[in-house]
């Protein structure tokens, strides 16, 4: 098997857990204004969930589903009991969603203690799967089909439905969109715990690969950031682009240059924030 | 009557080692004042710049890990000091450069990730970093041929530090440039209507903080002879950003109350159960909520409150 195959295959995979974790933060971001510095947070504690929930006996999709469910209950339950006594009060989001994010995780750190945590791949989905001459890890191959799906999924939603346009009118003027009769908050609280599901959803498919453990979030966060202001927030192609370029630049760049992984995946993010501070797909600001 | 108060908390301060009894609280004095520099240069940007940063850390870090890596080439304590800091000023140049691409929080997600990015190279880059098992150095250096060892003469040197870095903000809040900062905080569009280089005053701004953000770094640094990757972290950001909330942001003394107090719960809170993070995180999320102007100011407020109702 070509390297080049193997990693390439690698960064879609990624790519496409970032999209689900992005997406989310993408669109708290574009609609709310609020940097939810616990999403990384979401996506361990999704995990985390999981990993009880098919100790217990449950089916893996049954467990992801169920744990993105928890972790968008507690979404809503921080954005109604707190997000929201901070409207307009960016510093005071900053540090609330940080603030939560360090609880999360010390919380996660004592209730499944410090040990990574390995999740099994669906039984369904293991081994690989023949194109033509070229040989599939099917459930790597799942997750590149799920975030497309999904993608696909979140454009409908956003762009065909009633909800979706009350969200991109609520992006685009939340005062003249109040005043049209749309209930902008409750708004706020839909897409907190829709953007809260995906990223626990992501958390809990990305297990079979990344595994669980203590400090997943702070790796997933910055992902996170790198792929928004690449894409441009509030911009779900953005979101979708910039997930793919974070996926391959960490994949390539690990394999490449180990010790500046780090640095090779910032540094488009730092030439586009030069060259283009709204990113790629995002609109500049007013 | 200010002077007199004034006077009194230098003799205090400067007792220090001779009235708190035991070499352990002699130390957590020495922490308390190097984390209230830290805490003082974060406060120039967030406080008088309105500009949040979670990346300082980064600075923190790139100075002890420079102090380390002179240190260990052989190199004496002004060649040290020196150097450290003027890499941390040339980084800084770049974050500044970077992050004021954005303002409100364009600036602080940037942050967020030039501190990741500091981070990641202090985890990774092993040739030069030494990774996770960070660097050591062969005990304090003797600047002037001063010995720093015992934790006495540490904390009065670095007393000496702290001393200037107060007195440079007090000239820095009421010098003009101090009051240029604060007007690009409250009205930028009308500061560049009256001419003034708006991007320019950020600039220096970020610099002057970098500036003490290196200092605390040097001397976190002699301090504890030892730097690994988990200076640069995050949560060693939100950390330094919580003393400076926590005290109240743009004042003189707030940044000093926050580091007293967030050094203090840290050391009795681990004393007793290991949950610090958790501590931390629930500090934040309360004052945020219930306190946003910082505890000081919070407290009359809430006293005046509950007097009120009752």
């Amino acid at each position: 098997m070509n390297l080049w195959f193997v990693l390439a295959i690698n960064s879609i995979t990624l790519g496409g857990l970032l999209f689900l974790l992005s997406a989310g933060f993408s669109l708290i971001f574009g609609l709310m204004k609020i940097p939810n510095l616990t999403h990384g947070s979401f996506f361990m504690l999704g995990a985390y969930l999981a990993t009880s929930l098919l100790a217990r006996g449950f089916d893996f999709w049954t467990a992801a589903v169920a744990a993105g469910l928890l972790v968008a209950a507690l979404g809503g339950i921080v954005e109604r009991l707190i997000l929201r006594r901070l409207p307009g009060a960016e510093l005071a989001q900053v540090l609330v969603t940080l603030g939560l994010s360090f609880m999360i995780a010390d919380a996660c750190l004592m209730v499944w203690t410090g040990d990574p945590i390995q999740v099994a791949t669906p039984g369904a989905l293991r081994g690989a799967t023949s194109v033509g001459w070229l040989a599939f890890p099917t459930y790597r191959l799942a997750i590149a089909v799920i975030a497309v799906v999904f993608a696909a999924g979140l454009w409908a939603l956003l762009d065909r439905t009633r909800l979706g346009a009350m969200i991109r009118a609520g992006v685009d003027d939340p005062e003249m969109a109040r005043v049209t009769g749309i209930r902008v908050s409750r708004l706020f609280t839909i897409v907190f715990c829709l953007g809260a599901w995906l990223a626990g959803f992501a958390g809990v498919i990305g297990g079979p690969i990344l595994s669980v453990y203590p400090g997943l979030d702070q790796e997933m966060l910055p992902l996170a950031l790198v792929v928004v202001i690449l894409g441009g927030s509030g911009s779900l192609l953005g979101s979708l682009v910039g997930s793919f370029i974070v996926g391959f630049l960490y994949n390539f760049g690990q394999a490449m240059f180990p010790e500046l992984a780090y640095v090779v995946l910032f540094l488009p993010m730092l030439i586009v924030l030069v060259v283009r501070p709204q990113g790629l797909f995002g609109r500049p600001a007013l | 009557m200010k002077w007199l108060a004034l006077a009194g908390a230098l003799v205090a301060l400067t007792a220090v080692p001779l009235w708190v009894g035991s070499i352990y609280y002699v130390n957590i004095a020495s922490q308390i004042l190097i984390a209230a520099i830290f805490a003082l240069g974060i406060n120039v940007l967030v406080g008088y710049a309105g500009l949040v940063t979670l990346g300082h850390a980064g600075l923190f870090g790139i100075a002890a890990y420079a102090a380390a890596r002179i240190m260990n080439n052989g190199h004496d304590h002004v060649a040290v000091a020196a150097g450290a800091i003027a890499l941390t000023l040339a980084a800084a140049a770049v974050f500044a450069v970077l992050a004021l691409r954005g303002t409100g929080l364009g600036f602080v997600m940037i942050t967020v990730a030039l501190g990741q990015i500091v981070w990641g190279i202090a985890y990774r880059w092993i040739s030069i970093t030494n990774g996770d098992n960070g660097i050591s150095i062969k005990g304090r250096p003797s600047p002037l041929g001063l010995s720093l060892a015992s934790p006495a003469a540490f904390y009065w040197a670095t007393l000496v530090v702290f001393l200037v870095a107060v007195a440079s903000m007090a000239l820095f809040v009421a010098s003009p440039f101090g009051a240029s900062v604060r007007g690009t905080r409250d009205q930028a569009r009308r500061m560049n209507a009256l001419g003034y280089h708006v991007w320019m005053i950020r600039f220096l701004a970020f610099l002057f903080s970098a500036f003490w953000s290196g200092v605390a770094g040097v001397l976190y640094l002699y301090y504890n002879q030892f730097v690994s990757p988990h200076v640069v972290a995050l949560t060693a950001s939100a950390e330094a950003l919580l003393m400076v909330i926590a005290g109240g942001t743009a004042t003189l003394l707030g940044p000093i109350a926050g580091a007293a107090l967030v050094v203090i719960i840290k050391n009795v809170v681990s004393a007793h159960i290991e949950r610090w993070n958790f501590m931390l995180g629930a500090i934040f999320v309360v004052i945020v909520v219930f306190m946003p102007e910082g505890l000081v100011p919070g407290t009359i407020r809430l006293t005046r409150w509950i007097r009120r109702t009752s």
